[in-house]
């Protein structure tokens, strides 16, 4: 244990803590952002710091610094133990944490080729390459390629002897195509949401962005063109670049269980999962539906060792067979339903107390048919791709998202492209129209970088394996175009 | 740290740039001390604090530029990240246009910036302010979540062009959502520089009248009717207008609506940015330590002007008005000081002069699904209500909306003569009510 988390516990128990744990988090981050053929912002960022959480009377107290010196940590300990005597003022129940045994280890996400050791001339020739080819392509109004690789390093101590060490990578790059005609303004992108990947520039590599670049630039263009999508109720069939953000929204962040008890509901919300449904077997989805939060899933971007209270990676069943069973839940929050925790607590960094976080929310693939075999089974339908906006309520019941493209479908052919796709629905009758999840052949670990909760505000990085499913009956073509 | 240190640690790295043969060179030290109390069914449950300092440097190198920042900021620390910078730029292809960099400018330190009682603020008088909000909750037998925030922030800027500016300030922000039986639910909210102007016992007894008057709301079913937004609701629809259309960017690359002369809005509609009014969250530059301009975005319903960062004002051949983020930013500035003008109209005549629609408190998740027309989804949230006659009738389950901003705006038939300051997701709102003649409803929510 370093001196400064030595000295944090230390004070922390010596002012009246019964409990404190401390993470010492140095964060590294490199991004290169290309715009129309110019390299229009290159950066490296680094921090580092720790903080201290502590229980007194019952109540939670944190703080937190930038400057890594034992004095500070006697500062910042104690800090954190006054705040939570302040808590402890207005305090109705006092928390209570689960059992938790005691962790000893380390964990690297697996690299094969250091991001930060590529030189960046590589890089920005990549990016470069793959917006020329855009451009190349289609006339567009504008074009952009990014990049980013992020590595934390993290050690965490507590009170309650666990002790770990972790080394987190994620790498990614996209690129994305503008076409601008009048007051349209079509986009296509590759892959979802930056493409960020746990793992090492291979990922960056695995992409082939160049290969996708014309693609995307033509489609760009080609949607100035095509007919508005129109309104009615359909079959639609998303592919996995949409279904991610559907399981995201509609799934993700409905289990947390922290927003069931409602210390999120100032301003992420609340859920309509109460802890009754938990109890009842509520019908989430069809019998097709298996919903797992696995941190141990490889390649995810919540794919971790111990989360941030030191509890192992594990996987926990969500939605099993359609029926609600489970919540992402933590150490606070477990115990209040019964169980133990599930291991989904998370911090932004030093400076942020740890939350209940997603990890990996997967769709679990069918065995049956393929994506391609969905589509062909399909007789009048629409095939939404790649998701452009998103939306949902604070229960997390009604949601609307707009993809990028659409493709009628006609006795089990692709036929039109359609723009301004949009559709929209509520969780639970949604997922109980599913009468299709697509086999392993197309499943895929995606994932967004920006997933945002808290006060103030924490970005998670969290994955979502999927391979593409069908719904009925869903509304399509949302307001007036 | 004080102003001046900061200041000299920015120079202090100027300096090693130069070493690195920088040929231009600007640092942004950015310090923060901050605290926040979250309360959850009416008791305190987060309570965090924070202090940390960073700095950013833009390492220019003839037509490159690469910026590094960190938290490390020992001799080690700096040194390493001006080669870091030197390295970032140095890899990358000559641009076909010089690196912006702002010349030194006029920088007025506004009025109402700073408010020592809200640096002193102690994490107990956060908890007596979440006392009171929860003891207006319970009068009202509902039960209050929210959060109690306040900071301190210092800044400075210098570059190799001879910028030197740094200034200080303060904020405090308390939010409340009361919530009780019968999806009862209300919001509130306080938004100031002097923590001493906020009234927790009101934010609280606000929120806890509309939770209470919330109770058993009914469906309604969608469709499209006139509304009056509460100022919470025209913050988003501001917010969304100022970024989507008014950052010189935007209209460069063709993605904004933005044409000068434009009618957008109705005529009774007049925006502006400006940084320097003490009735928003003043500051005095920006990170370029560009001087903050007043910009008129929509005078009397017709586009007027946009905000520029040093970039698309070199592009433009004009000086920059002082929006720029921290570098590097490719998505260009943002107006982030937004007010609307004050109508004639008394607030309560918003709604008793309606005939039939919906008083809306706020709109919550909103994204935007056509960004160039500015349609907009959303949810409306905590206080949706039925007027008939110009009366509140009864609660409604909130509705989902797929709007268009614009149109919204040219329907404004109304504006409140009262205004409310506003914290919006990244933008400070100074704004009215707004009566509207037409909102298009296009979802209920419920299991």
């Amino acid at each position: 244990m370093d001196q400064v988390t030595e000295r944090a516990l230390q004070v922390a128990i010596q002012r009246g803590a019964s409990y404190a744990d401390a993470r010492t988090v140095r964060r590294m981050d490199e991004r290169i952002t290309i715009r129309t053929g110019r390299v229009a912002g290159a950066s490296r960022r680094e921090d580092e710091g720790f903080g201290v959480r502590v229980l007194v009377d019952g109540a939670w107290g944190f703080a937190s610094s930038s400057h890594l010196t034992t004095a500070e940590a006697e500062r910042v300990a104690a800090a954190a133990v006054r705040i939570a005597r302040a808590s402890s003022r207005t305090l109705r129940r006092r928390v209570e944490l689960d059992d938790q045994p005691p962790q000893q280890g380390r964990f690297e996400t697996p690299v094969a080729e250091d991001p930060f050791a590529v030189d960046l001339e590589t890089k920005v020739g990549h990016l470069l390459a793959a917006d020329e080819a855009m451009r190349h392509a289609a006339t567009l109004a504008f074009t952009e390629a990014t990049y980013r690789a992020a590595r934390s390093w993290t050690t965490f101590a507590s009170t309650g002897g666990t002790e770990v060490a972790q080394v987190i990578t994620h790498t990614g790059s996209a690129i994305e195509a503008n076409a601008v005609d009048g007051d349209e303004h079509q986009r296509r992108s590759y892959p979802e949401e930056g493409g960020l990947r746990a793992g090492g520039y291979e990922a960056v590599r695995a992409l082939d962005l160049h290969a996708h670049a014309p693609v995307i630039a033509e489609e760009a263009a080609a949607l100035l063109r095509a007919p508005q999508c129109p309104p009615g109720r359909r079959t639609i069939v998303l592919d996995p670049t949409q279904l991610y953000l559907q399981i995201h929204e509609s799934c993700g962040h409905p289990t947390e269980l922290d927003r069931v008890f409602g210390t999120e509901a100032s301003y992420a919300g609340t859920s309509f999962l109460t802890t009754d449904r938990l109890a009842e077997g509520f019908r989430y989805g069809s019998d097709l539906v298996d919903i797992v939060a696995d941190a141990t899933a490889p390649g995810g971007l919540g794919t971790f060792g111990w989360d941030d209270e030191g509890v192992p990676a594990q996987s926990v069943p969500l939605v099993r067979g359609g029926i609600f069973v489970g919540y992402l839940s933590s150490r606070e929050t477990a115990p209040r339903i019964g169980r133990r925790s599930g291991g989904a607590m998370r911090a932004d960094g030093w400076n942020r107390i740890p939350l209940i976080r997603m990890t990996n929310i997967n769709l679990l693939p069918k065995p049956g048919m393929s994506l391609e075999e969905i589509i062909a089974d399909t007789d009048d339908g629409l095939y939404l791709v790649a998701n452009r906006s998103w939306s949902i309520d604070d229960r997390r019941l009604n949601f609307q998202f707009a993809t990028e493209k659409a493709y009628e479908i006609r006795g089990g052919k692709l036929g039109r492209l359609l723009k301004n796709p949009t559709y929209t629905g509520i969780t639970p009758q949604f997922w109980r129209s599913c009468d299709a999840v697509a086999d392993e052949r197309s499943y895929r670990m995606l994932g967004t970088p920006n997933c945002g909760k808290g006060e103030p505000v924490q970005d998670a990085h969290v994955g979502h394996g999927c391979s593409g499913a069908r719904f009925r009956d869903v509304q399509v073509g949302v307001g007036r175009w | 740290m004080t102003g001046g240190e900061r200041l000299r640690l920015a120079e202090r790295l100027l300096t090693l740039a130069e070493r690195e043969g920088a040929s231009d060179a600007e640092v942004v030290v950015l310090e923060s001390d901050a605290a926040l109390t979250r309360f959850a069914n009416s008791e305190i449950h987060q309570n965090v604090a924070e202090t940390g300092t960073m700095a950013s440097l833009r390492f220019v190198d003839g037509r490159r530029s690469g910026v590094a920042s960190s938290g490390r900021l020992d001799d080690d620390g700096l040194r390493r990240l001006a080669e870091d910078a030197a390295r970032v730029a140095r890899v990358q292809p000559e641009a076909e246009e010089p690196v912006a960099l702002p010349e030194p400018g006029p920088v007025t330190q506004p009025d109402g910036a700073w408010s020592e009682a809200t640096a002193g603020a102690t994490p107990e008088q956060r908890a007596a302010g979440v006392a009171a909000v929860i003891a207006a909750a319970d009068a009202a037998h509902v039960v209050a979540f929210g959060s109690f925030a306040t900071s301190t922030d210092g800044m400075a800027v210098a570059s190799t062009r001879g910028i030197r500016v740094e200034q200080s300030t303060t904020q405090a922000r308390l939010v409340t959502i009361c919530m009780g039986d019968e999806d009862a639910s209300g919001y509130g909210e306080a938004l100031a520089v002097d923590i001493a102007e906020i009234d927790a016992a009101a934010v609280g007894a606000d929120a806890a009248g509309r939770a209470a008057r919330s109770r058993r709301p009914v469906a309604l079913a969608p469709g499209t009717y006139p509304v009056v937004l509460e100022p919470y609701a025209v913050a988003d629809v501001l917010e969304w207008v100022g970024s989507l259309g008014f950052s010189a960017l935007a209209v460069e690359e063709g993605r904004s609506f933005y044409e000068p002369g434009r009618r957008i809005a109705s005529p009774l509609v007049s925006v502006w940015d400006d940084a320097s009014d003490p009735e928003g969250t003043p500051s005095a530059f920006d990170y370029e330590g560009v001087g903050r301009q007043r910009v008129q975005l929509i005078d009397r319903g017709i586009c007027a002007g946009l905000v520029h960062d040093a970039a698309t004002a070199a592009r433009a051949g004009r000086r920059s008005t002082g929006h720029a983020f921290l570098a590097p930013n490719p998505y260009g500035p943002a107006p982030v000081n937004l007010f609307m003008a004050p109508g004639e109209t008394d607030p309560a005549a918003l709604v008793s002069e309606l005939d039939r629609g919906l008083l809306v408190t706020r709109l919550n998740y909103t994204n935007a699904v056509h960004p160039k027309r500015a349609i907009v989804t959303g949810m409306t949230r905590d206080g949706t209500f039925l007027v008939e006659g110009g009366e509140i009738v009864r609660p409604v389950r909130n509705l989902r909306f797929t709007q268009s901003y614009l149109e919204a705006l040219a329907g404004v038939v109304a504006v409140g003569r009262e205004r409310r300051r506003v914290a919006a997701e990244w933008a400070t709102c100074v704004v009215p009510g707004l009566r509207i003649s037409a909102w298009d409803f296009t979802g209920t929510t419920g299991d």
